[in-house]
């Protein structure tokens, strides 16, 4: 198949239409503005609705509206303005909505600046709304990932009925390079039986809500929730890995980071230092079981964790590795990112420190 | 073969546009190629750059410290990157508003009057397709068929007679490579 040279964010919006997204609610931010410009050329064509909302509070509202009549719903923004989303998002998440919300992360905190950015990984894989609730989030580290993952997104909303998150930088955003448009494996979804799309011969009404006023009620809704998590975990968790089965140091990173350790793992191994990387595909579910494996290793000394931001996936590292090997950390905050030079040395400094 | 390019200069001189069509030579000849922009508020009047990567490999990290060709359109570009351009690598200098020379001399300078050289052609917008020329002579790493062809598909119509002017001022940068 020919290859097609594509800008990050353009290729997102293709991807989506591809996907068969019904309808597109967005409000501009810098670095993902080529989404909406994008969809607003090319939605309609496609026989799908655009609008450009009032506001990131409008543009989630509208993606539940549609979300609840059965439509494929999506919106995308940039870190504040996915704040202004959070309480849209935990929303979807009670009454059990799908839709695909797109992350193209800048740096903060607050307004922050337009340069690429992880720092908003806890707000993604904790829910950044009120709520025992999970999003999927799907991590891509290239645009070819990106393309893939938005158009699985879709499959896997409509599946778990959940909003999945596809959470790039604004580097992937920005960024062009080329891809291959290929037939991404499809899921076998439910009939949306559930969506207030009209009576359409039932006997009853459809009613898509997230409120539930009977605490016994409300405490089972919470039960069967975390069983769909549960097994999200057991069935969606997705990563890659190099160089891992005789690596002395472990480098963890996952998206535009990830792609620099690439660069630094093979450099490293060049130097013979036993370098390799494990790179999550999905951020929530994380890779626990296996990661845990690899660093149970007898001949891995330590690991390094590499991110976007002052630390936050590291904790997941912590969390999954129970800390059985020394972990150390390498961030470039505020829309900075690392080099492969930096991530080099930060890897032989660790090794060193350990051995 | 393996590329890491900086393509550098004021907003408006084209540098964004010399790196697309490198990257998309590059593909259309079957290798792995990325191009990330600068962007930000340095664009407004400052200097804006372009960071590109052609590999016959794919390609892991998108952005580099040491470029090994630098394309420097004005002098703060040339100021800002000369050190990091690797031993042995090329700077090619808009010689028509950088009246300074490439310091280094551990790295090929390659001096090309684009704006003098698009002047003479009658349009100044070409200068960039000239410092293009020049860096596919100097480096040979793509071939002049494919930037032809992409020529072609660029402009159409109307516009199609842009394709000659395109060429000759391929042609004029390269011929600065000689003597």
């Amino acid at each position: 198949m020919e290859k097609e040279l594509w800008k990050g964010n353009e290729a997102i919006a293709e991807a989506a239409i591809r996907a068969g997204v019904n309808c597109f609610f967005g409000y501009p931010i810098t670095p993902q503005n080529e989404i909406p410009e994008y969809m607003s050329a090319h939605l309609p064509e496609a026989g799908g609705v655009f609008v450009q909302s009032e506001s990131e509070l409008a543009a989630i509202n509208m993606v539940y509206g549609a979300a609840s009549s059965g439509m494929r719903a999506m919106t995308s923004s940039s870190s504040p303005g996915v704040s202004l989303k959070q309480e849209g998002i935990s929303y979807m998440a009670g009454a059990e909505l799908p839709g695909v919300i797109v992350n193209m992360m800048r740096g903060g905190p607050g307004l922050g600046t337009i340069q690429p950015s992880q720092c908003d990984y806890f707000q993604a894989t904790r829910g950044g709304g009120n709520g025992d609730y999970r999003t999927m989030v799907l991590a891509p580290c290239n645009i070819q990932e990106a393309v893939d993952m938005t158009q699985e997104a879709f499959d896997l909303a409509d599946l778990y009925r959940m909003p999945v998150v596809v959470l790039g930088d604004g580097m992937i955003g920005q960024m062009m390079e080329p891809i291959v448009w290929h037939d991404i494996p499809k899921r076998e979804l439910p009939a949306k039986d559930w969506a207030a799309n009209g009576r359409r011969g039932r006997d009853h009404n459809n009613f898509v809500t997230s409120l539930r006023m009977d605490a016994p009620d409300c405490e089972e809704h919470n039960r069967a929730l975390q069983r769909k998590y549960d097994l999200i975990s057991q069935t969606e968790v997705r990563w890659e890995e190099t160089d891992t089965a005789d690596c002395e140091i472990l480098i963890a990173a996952y998206g535009t980071p990830a792609r620099i350790a690439s660069s630094a793992v093979e450099e490293l191994r060049a130097k013979g230092v036993k370098a390799g990387l494990f790179r999550p595909k999905t951020v929530w579910p994380f890779p626990s079981k296996r990661l845990a494996e690899i660093a149970g290793q007898d001949s891995v000394k330590a690991i390094l964790v590499v991110e976007m931001s002052m630390g936050q996936m590291v904790e997941d590292v912590q969390l999954a590795t129970k800390c059985v090997k020394p972990i150390g950390f390498h961030g470039r905050p505020g829309g900075m990112f690392p080099s492969v030079e930096g991530i080099m040395e930060e890897a032989e400094k660790l090794l060193k420190e350990v051995q | 073969m393996k590329k890491q390019i900086i393509i550098s200069g004021f907003g408006g001189q084209g540098v964004m546009s010399i790196g697309k069509s490198l990257v998309e030579a590059a593909v259309d000849e079957g290798m792995h190629a990325t191009w990330v922009p600068s962007y930000g508020p340095e664009m407004r009047g400052g200097t804006a750059n372009c960071s590109v990567v052609l590999s016959d490999e794919p390609v892991g990290s998108p952005v580099f410290t040491y470029p090994t060709e630098l394309i420097a359109m004005n002098l703060p570009s040339l100021t800002k990157f000369e050190p990091n351009v690797v031993a042995g690598g090329t700077i090619f200098v808009n010689s028509s508003i950088i009246s300074q020379k490439v310091e280094r001399t551990d790295v090929r300078a390659v001096y090309v009057p684009c704006d003098a050289i698009a002047d003479q052609l009658g349009n100044k917008k070409v200068s960039n397709m000239v410092m293009l020329g020049a860096y596919i002579a100097a480096t040979g790493a793509l071939k002049e068929e494919t930037i032809r062809h992409m020529l072609v598909e660029m402009f159409t119509g109307p516009k199609a007679k842009l394709v000659e002017l395109n060429m000759k001022a391929l042609e004029e940068g390269a011929k600065c490579l000689e003597g």
